[in-house]
């Protein structure tokens, strides 16, 4: 779900792509002053566990769903894939739509009555009370490692931006950004990323729409782009969605349909937006269940117009910028040349002016904060109440775990910040922390899937299922990296691209993930039934809302979102 | 927010885009006598986006104001 992959062109450029007037830099300034005034105003509301672990569980349906898409919506996922739509076209929407969507909606109206009955504070804390102390150690103790290095690399990665496009200093970029991020969060805990997060989210807005409106302008419309493109680029089409999906070789991403639909549309995508606690924490700090069912869905609504302000300035400068953009890898060695990852600086510079372009950079900046912000503050709960609470000191009262919280959100930022300098010195760290992340996610997808809808699922089969299907997929991580040729049997094609197998390998190792847990299961001792109420469905005792109206219920709205889900689809084949 | 005491985060959203679409007004107006180098220059795109910034900001700071009843109807939802 990062961009990351296409973000590692640090240094490579030695001519910065933008300057600033004095009007950006007054813009930029006043972000950096509002999101500390913020964390300081939230410091005197953060008294309990309950506010800074869960923002008081208080959030709105509205701010708990922008903060849960804003969680996922970085600079590097508007740089990446932006630069994605470039390189592959509009086949990067799939990343927004089919990516997503069904998961947001799903997590909504399926999970989330288990996570918010269950009053856990985390995903590693829903399977301590599904399946034991096994599974919550696996998963918390993997989670807590990944998201400090996935913050560290999110810094560098930011650091690296600002240097390329505005030519600033690393270690400046590193340092002011990290310590104001530790300033709020420390202060404000969840709350205060979920503020800013929501800050963030109308900044991107802000800053970002009149490239894509100006683009169209420019270029003459819809049909007008597409017209530009084609005489670019001949025949290769790049502004269909599904219809070129039908052989490996008939698209630029390399990929089948099968690997779109069931490999990211299934497994990466419902494991990505179902239990990858960065962003289930957002909605869990909602103030009822029905809020915490709406959540995810405002947020599938909004996510899907995210490809006309990321997508569309991709193909727009696929059809207008004079320059031919690069790969990474061939702009090292061609002097005064762009790679793909500069297209939405480019198209920033083309079109916004003194003043608009402080708010398109503010935009950035503000959703590489965020994205740190989100992972420190996940980290927080995960090693407090996960990890600390659960096996380091059980008994101690709520203020020490607070404080205990806003220490380790310290404690995370310089471990982020050593991460930082390691990927500086060792860029390829961060494919690797790429690939690590993606070894947990499908195979917990699986584990947490089963939990909540089967219940003879066994304290024995959860953790062995989590424990194969993760060992398996760093399995056929290793399998390809030693023998290239191995890309045939995991990705079903040599023509197949990373970002492919990633796809399949979430898949196989979903699939032994749940068939593990299955004959696990079928084996062992299942708990009572007892001891499965409010987790489990057939347990469970989900509220009615038979007397809530239909337009405020959350299933109505979810059928609005998933037609008009399917119109975009279509419209766009 | 759902508790009235508390300032709201769309009073904070509003407090920062009416300082922008000040500022990116401002900028607009000077660049009504010496235009940016931008492609659409013509267009102005800077002076209406920030009257639309502060118009937005306005309202926010307006609607969910301290003491005002913070929530909009469709946080019913």
């Amino acid at each position: 779900m990062h961009g990351l992959p296409f973000l590692l062109a640090a240094g490579n450029v030695t001519e910065k792509l933008l300057s600033l007037s004095i009007a950006d830099l007054v813009i930029i300034a006043a972000y950096f002053v509002m999101v500390l005034g913020i964390g300081w105003y939230l410091k005197k509301q953060t008294q309990t566990g309950e506010d800074f672990f869960l923002a008081g569980r208080e959030m709105t349906a509205w701010i708990a769903g922008l903060s849960f898409l804003s969680a996922n919506l970085g600079s590097l996922e508007l740089m990446g894939w932006a630069g994605a739509a470039y390189q592959y076209g509009i086949l990067a929407t799939h990343w927004y739509w089919i990516g997503a969507i069904p998961a947001m909606l799903f997590l909504g109206i399926v999970m989330m009555p288990f996570y918010y009955i269950s009053k856990t504070h985390s995903v590693p804390g829903y399977l301590q009370l599904r399946f034991g102390e096994d599974s919550r150690a696996f998963a918390a103790i993997s989670f807590a490692f990944m998201t400090i290095l996935m913050s560290g690399v999110n810094m560098f990665a930011m650091a690296s931006v600002m240097k390329v496009v505005l030519g600033w200093d690393i270690n400046f970029s590193i340092w002011v950004s990290s310590l104001t991020v530790a300033a709020y969060v420390a202060l404000g805990g969840l709350k205060s990323a979920i503020f800013n997060e929501v800050l963030q989210f109308v900044l991107i807005w802000a800053g970002a729409m009149l490239i894509p409106i100006l683009g169209l302008i420019e270029s003459g419309g819809w049909s007008g782009m597409q017209a530009r493109i084609a005489e670019r680029l001949g025949g290769q089409d790049y502004t269909h969605l599904w219809s070129t999906m039908g052989r490996f070789e008939d698209n630029p991403m390399g990929i089948h349909w099968t690997g779109i639909v069931f490999g990211l549309g299934w497994v990466i995508s419902f494991g990505y937006w179902t239990t990858d606690f960065l962003v289930v924490q957002r909605v869990l700090s909602a103030k009822d269940l029905r809020s915490a069912k709406m959540a995810p869905i405002i947020g599938a609504a909004f996510k899907m117009m995210v490809p006309f302000i990321v997508i569309l300035p991709g193909l727009l400068g696929l059809g207008l910028l004079d320059a031919k953009l690069l790969p990474e890898s061939e702009v090292a060695t061609t002097p005064g040349s762009y790679s793909y990852n500069d297209v939405l600086p480019l198209m920033m510079a083309r079109y916004l002016g003194p003043g608009l372009l402080g708010l398109g950079i503010t935009a950035l900046i503000a959703g590489f904060m965020a994205g740190m912000a989100g992972n420190v503050s996940a980290f927080a709960t995960v090693w407090t109440y996960d990890i600390y609470r659960a096996f380091i000191k059980k008994d101690a009262s709520d203020a020490h775990y607070v404080g205990m919280g806003r220490a380790c959100t310290i404690i995370g930022i310089f471990v982020s910040i050593g991460t930082a300098y390691l990927v500086m010195q060792f860029s390829s760290i961060m494919d690797y922390v790429q690939a690590l992340f993606s070894f947990f996610i499908a195979p917990l997808f699986g584990t947490v899937l089963l939990g909540m809808l089967w219940k003879r699922a066994t304290p024995a089969g959860g953790f062995w299922g989590l424990v194969a299907g993760t060992v398996s997929s760093i399995a056929m991580w290793f399998w390809v990296y030693l023998n290239p040729n191995a890309l045939a049997y995991v990705a079903l094609s040599t023509h197949a691209k990373p970002m492919a197998e990633n796809m399949y390998r979430g898949l196989w190792s979903w699939l032994i993930c749940v068939g593990v847990t299955v004959v696990v299961s079928l084996v062992t001792q299942p708990k009572p039934d007892k001891e499965l109420v409010g987790l489990v469905f057939g347990c469970t005792e989900i509220p009615s809302e038979q007397h809530v109206a239909l337009w405020k219920r959350p299933i109505f709205w979810a059928g609005v979102v998933a037609a008009v889900f399917v119109g975009l689809n279509l419209i766009f084949w | 927010m759902t508790k009235d005491s508390h300032l709201s985060i769309w009073f904070f959203v509003g407090i920062l885009l009416s300082f922008y679409g000040l500022i990116i007004t401002g900028a607009g107006i000077y660049g009504l006598f010496a235009p940016p180098a931008v492609v659409l220059a013509s267009l102005h795109a800077d002076l209406l986006w920030g009257l639309i910034l502060l118009a937005l900001g306005v309202f926010y700071c307006y609607h969910f104001a301290p003491g005002k009843v913070a929530r909009s109807k469709l946080d019913d939802l």
